[in-house]
């Protein structure tokens, strides 16, 4: 079984090589984005997560490469084939360490896929995860791959914390001193405003264009469809509940532990809060409008480390191996919106999907919408069940309505899970097929909001 | 410069450099035998009748560039006179090196150890590959001599006497990186540079550096009597003098003669050559040579393996994971409880930290040590090593239940300690794939392992299995599955004797110290300590079904008290920082004269009995065996070399006046009668 298939054409790239884009825009004309079915169908045959570990004020266990490669050699242990049957690697990933440039390829070296097996990173903020299924499935749609390990990653406790430009310019005029004289002399121009430093991740989760946090975009969605506090923080405590439940009845198979290098063992998202409750959460402050906002570090997704991958099969693939379908990658879609709107996208990703399908609410089994912010989430089921919003908005000729919440987010989200940035998008996918299989359904839908004004959703169905 | 050599080859390139090639005929491995020196003697007699501009020294072997002098002919000496005339020749080939007029450079990859880094200390300028491959270290205390090629001379004026000493008392080899830092080597650079440092260093040679003051004030006069007694006590922390003298010897050259070099060359001779024909050396070389024995039982080459399965995360089983991960190996350790899985990655990281250094290297080993809760990589490996408890019931239902699973040529390996093969795998499909990996601990200091076969056990996969075991560079012995297998069984009786001694009241540190005196590493109740008690009531209890030993009472009482050894702070001992307390006994206390005897002649006399019953086929491997898994004092060769060395029939009145006195426990064995008939044969 272990012998490698490669197509010449996957692992030696040329210009020449044509991506068949071409039926892919030919059905997604919609003015949002980009998106659409892909021509030779694209198969997900397995896949497996870590932990989501909540970050506590200080680099958690386990930096992003590390994070990968624990689950990456659970998954791939339990395969038919051996690792270099893969053609390829595509994760996401938002902020990589200093030493984890294009951390896909790292990854993938050290996972033993093989020193002559390409790997990229893809960067689409809260979305990278879904991206990188989303080239993975391009890439096999477009033969140039049969075998793709693709997902993301993030270990967000281990952020870059930079040194401001001041004090670069001190470090640099250091260096060039040559005497002792000229040395103390630079010493004597060091000030307290040298040493104060750039938290990466608060820049990462500030909106670059119009200098928003993506809390204050939450507030905006809040502020439009008139969400309260208590209804943000009713989704907040329902969400942990539910996560609460999916643990108690063991839901989350996908996850492989992690074992760290001091002895200790991380066997589930150690973000749950099962004493939640809406009167507990109401007593905190809000963290991004202060002090009238209403969007709390209890109603947002938690500040989390973890990863999620996936292992992508063309038809080919699947039938050289021997493998387990667990479901299709039928459509996706991308979207863009005003900035400040970001928690929209999902409106605006999951809108052109249906309308491609002819689909309504009720033809989609189950629903995992990113819990980037509880006002978000809710946000986006209110802009549906608007009228104003669909016509103007989507181009609907009317409110498309509400949403079932019983088949949405059925075993909590980032609010009680985490949201990793790099990796949400590939988990929401994975578990997505986890809760069709156990529930015997057929199809559903995955979608995230995305930092900058973005939106993008998957339509996977069960084979 | 025409003349063809067997083992050199002569280039002298355009500008006028000459490059001296060293090739050693029909070996992998260049070691400085008769032949090559007196080749090289040659080729520096013509060099000095025609001066080049520079001479280089590299080797053309993929192993390294010299791994020492050529032992075989370490044991061919007829006495002291015929070992000093060969070291004499080797000093004045050596001198006439150093003496050359033109820059001389040796140009070191891999191995560079003993008389081949005193040939490259005779060279104006080393250069070494920074490979981690690249070794350098005078190891001769090991083989129990010191170096005797002009090495202690040479590096005590290139380093300064400390970090030459280091260097010499302990035998430690340095990584090119290392050497480069203490200035043993003038460059440590990539394999990529070699020549070009070598061309560079000629083109401008640098002036010869000294060493500051203080390092040559430790060599002074005055200072060298008081920084010897230092030394010495360093060296008796490990080793009595009367046991290994090598080291003792060493000193005292520096201390006797270092302020003149010619003097100080002529006496290390003449002290190599009477150590080299003396009893530890011998012995030790002997050891040299049981060691590459037992490597050689490990040569199937056709052997692969990339993935190994360890099916338990205990201590042993967790500790063989992260040894064969650290040799390379990718492993998938198997077990249902988490903690254990964790706590094994704890001390793998440990290990990998100490062993690796290297931040690259230990984040590799780590990945290739995968917890597997779930038994994936059972279908995947090459060689599956179950480490479960002992219990035989679980064993079997074990084993039959992945049989159907794993690869069919894949290893099937138990460690069990004391259950017979058969026992396990008559539950199989294939009964004859069953052999045992036998291990010790602690895995990562431990070389050997024993491979378990039963009559039933497949014989290749047996060979399969020692080639394996040189793949994670232990080193294996093949024994027969009977109860103890070689190593626990011989030991058992000794440490018996030991509990006995103790509870007929003798002070604990008087039975250690008469162990230790003997030369073995630890004293047995000591040992005890450390293995755990609990572990050595199961196997003695164990042992006892099969043989006859009677398990003391003292050992259960401590057990059930949950006093367990070092591990639980207190066993025969008190613990304090992982150290055992050993109170003085009384002034007035005389011991009993036989405690010695009583306990290494069972010791002995186990082992016998193990080679009467084929537990393993030679006397050879049996000592092999013994000093490898007990560490049974290395300078005595062994049990049965010491048994011949003592001779069978001074040994067999022993035996009999312990009997008398002591009852049956030292009833000679049936063996001995052979033994007497082998040596009178």
């Amino acid at each position: 079984m272990a012998t490698k298939k490669k197509a010449a054409a996957s692992k030696k790239r040329t210009s020449s090589a044509t991506r068949s884009t071409s039926s892919h825009s030919a059905s997604m004309s919609h003015k949002d984005g980009t998106g659409g079915t892909p021509s030779r169908p694209v198969f997900i045959v397995d896949g497996s997560r870590t932990p989501f570990l909540k970050a506590r004020n200080k680099p958690g266990p386990f930096p992003a490469a590390n994070l990968a490669v624990n689950c990456g050699r659970a998954l791939l242990s339990r395969q038919p084939f051996e690792p270099p049957a893969i053609d390829e690697v595509i994760l996401g990933c938002v902020m990589p360490n200093a030493d984890e440039a294009n951390i896909a390829r790292v990854i993938g070296l050290r996972l033993g896929i093989g020193k002559d097996t390409p790997a990229w990173t893809v960067q689409r903020n809260c979305a990278s995860g879904m991206q990188a299924l989303d080239c993975a499935a391009m890439e096999i749609a477009s033969k140039r791959a049969d075998l793709i390990l693709a997902g993301g990653v993030e270990s967000m406790s281990h952020a870059p914390v930079l040194y401001n430009n001041a004090m670069v310019t001190w470090l640099g005029t250091l260096n060039s001193a040559k005497t002792l004289g000229q040395r103390i002399k630079v010493f004597s121009q060091l000030r307290p405003k040298h040493l104060k430093p750039i938290i990466g991740l608060l820049r990462g989760l500030t909106d670059p264009v119009v200098g928003l946090s993506m809390g204050q975009t939450a507030e905006n969605l809040a502020y439009r469809f008139g969400i309260t506090r208590e209804q943000m923080d009713t989704f907040a405590t329902r969400s942990h509940m539910r996560l609460a439940q999916a643990q108690d009845n063991g839901h989350l198979d996908e996850i492989e532990p992690l074992y760290d290098t001091n002895g200790n063992v991380y066997l589930h998202d150690d973000g749950l809060r099962r004493d939640s409750s809406v009167e507990a959460l109401a007593k905190l402050r809000p963290v991004f409008d202060k002090p009238f906002g209403l969007v709390t570090a209890g109603n947002s997704a938690q500040v989390t480390d973890g990863a999620a991958l996936l292992l992508l099969a063309s038809e080919k693939a699947v039938n050289d191996y021997n493998l387990n379908v667990i479901g299709q990658l039928v459509d996706s879609q991308w979207s863009a919106l005003e900035p400040a709107q970001m928690g929209l996208g999902p409106v605006h990703a999951i809108t052109p999907i249906l309308k491609r399908h002819k689909f309504g609410f009720d033809d989609i089994d189950y629903w995992e919408i990113n819990e980037a912010f509880a006002a978000q989430v809710l946000g986006c089921l209110a802009a549906w069940e608007e009228d104003t919003y669909c016509t103007e908005e989507l181009g609907l000729n009317g409110a498309l309505g509400a949403l079932n919440q019983e088949r949405l987010n059925v075993d909590g989200g980032g609010v009680s899970i985490g949201h990793p940035v790099g990796a949400s998008g590939a988990r929401i996918v994975l578990h997505l097929l986890d809760v069709l299989k156990r529930n015997q359904a057929q199809r559903g839908i995955a979608s995230l909001c995305i930092g900058g004004g973005q939106g993008g959703a998957m339509l996977v169905e069960r084979v | 410069m025409s003349q063809d050599y067997q083992h050199w080859k002569i280039e002298t390139d355009p500008t006028g450099i000459v490059w001296l090639h060293l090739d050693k005929a029909d070996s992998a491995t260049n070691v400085l035998s008769a032949a090559i020196l007196s080749e090289f003697s040659d080729i520096l007699e013509a060099l000095e009748k025609n001066v080049p501009r520079a001479v280089v020294i590299m080797s053309d072997k993929a192993s390294g560039f010299i791994a020492g002098a050529d032992v075989k002919e370490f044991t061919s000496f007829e006495n002291e006179e015929a070992a000093l005339q060969a070291i004499h020749r080797g000093h004045a080939i050596f001198n006439r090196l150093e003496s050359l007029s033109c820059p001389t450079i040796a140009l070191i990859h891999g191995y560079c150890l003993g008389g081949g880094m005193e040939l490259a200390l005779a060279c104006r300028y080393r250069v070494a590959d920074n490979d981690p491959k690249t070794r350098l270290g005078l190891p001769e205390v090991r083989l129990g001599i010191h170096p005797g090629f002009g090495g202690t001379l040479r590096s005590i004026r290139l380093l300064g006497v400390l970090s030459a000493m280091d260097m010499m008392l302990t035998g430690r080899s340095l990584s090119a990186r290392a050497a480069q830092k203490l200035g043993l080597v003038n460059y440590a650079v990539p394999r990529r540079h070699l020549l070009n440092a070598a061309r560079g260093i000629i083109k401008q040679p640098p002036k010869p550096t000294e060493l500051p003051l203080w390092k040559r004030l430790a060599s002074h006069k005055q200072i060298r009597p008081l920084l010897a007694k230092l030394f010495y006590k360093k060296v008796a922390a490990k080793a009595p003098r009367s046991h290994y003298p090598a080291p003792y010897s060493l000193i005292d050259l520096w201390v006797q003669h270092y302020d003149d070099p010619k003097l100080m060359l002529e006496h290390e001779a003449q002290s190599v050559a009477h150590l080299i024909v003396g009893r530890t050396a011998q012995n030790l070389i002997r050891v040299f040579f049981l060691q590459e024995q037992l490597k050689a039982l490990g040569k199937a080459d056709d052997f692969t393996a990339s993935h190994v399965h360890v099916i338990g995360a205990g201590v042993m089983g967790g500790d063989i994971a992260a040894w064969c991960a650290l040799r390379g190996f990718r492993v998938t350790l198997q077990d249902q409880k988490h903690e254990a899985l964790a706590n094994v990655m704890k001390r793998a990281y440990k290990l990998f930290q100490k062993r690796l250094k290297d931040r690259l290297l230990i984040t590799d080993a780590m990945d290739r040590l995968i917890p597997d809760p779930k038994g994936n990589g059972l279908s995947r490996a090459d060689v599956i090593i179950e480490a479960i408890f002992e219990d035989v019931d679980v064993k079997r239902e074990l084993f039959k239940s992945i049989e159907p699973v794993v690869k069919p040529d894949a290893i099937l390996a138990t460690n069990t300690s004391s259950i017979p093969l058969d026992e396990i795998s008559s539950v199989l499909q294939q009964p004859p794939r069953l052999v045992g990996l036998h291990f010790f601990n602690p895995v990562a200091l431990m070389p050997l392992v024993e491979i378990v076969q039963s009559p039933t056990t497949d014989t290749g996969v047996a060979n399969t299995a020692a080639a394996f075991t040189r793949k994670i560079d232990r080193l294996p012995l093949p024994v027969s599955s009977t109860p103890g297998f070689l190593v626990n069984r011989i030991l058992m009786p000794y440490l018996i004797e030991a509990v006995t001694l103790a509870q007929e009241g003798i002070p604990l540190k008087v039975i250690d110290d008469a162990a230790t005196d003997f030369g073995m590493p630890m004293g047995p109740i000591e040992l005890a300590d450390t293995v755990g008690l609990d572990i050595c009531l199961h196997v003695a209890r164990n042992l006892s079904q099969h043989m006859t030993i009677e398990v003391p009472e003292q050992l259960q009482k401590l057990v059930d008290k949950g006093q367990l050894g070092k591990k639980s702070g207190q066993g025969f001992y008190r613990f304090k920082d992982g150290k055992p307390q050993k109170d003085l006994p009384a002034k007035a206390y005389t011991p009993p004269v036989d405690i010695q005897d009583r306990l290494i002649l069972r010791l002995l006399n186990e082992a016998v009995a193990c080679l009467r019953d084929g537990v393993v086929s030679t006397e050879d491997l049996a000592d092999g065996g013994v000093i490898f898994g007990t560490g049974f004092a290395p300078f005595r060769g062994g049990p049965f070399h010491y048994i011949h060395y003592r001779g069978t029939a001074q040994l067999l009145k022993m035996l009999e006046h312990l009997q008398q006195r002591y009852g049956p426990r030292f009833a000679a064995d049936e063996g001995w009668q052979l033994l007497e008939n082998n040596a009178a044969e």
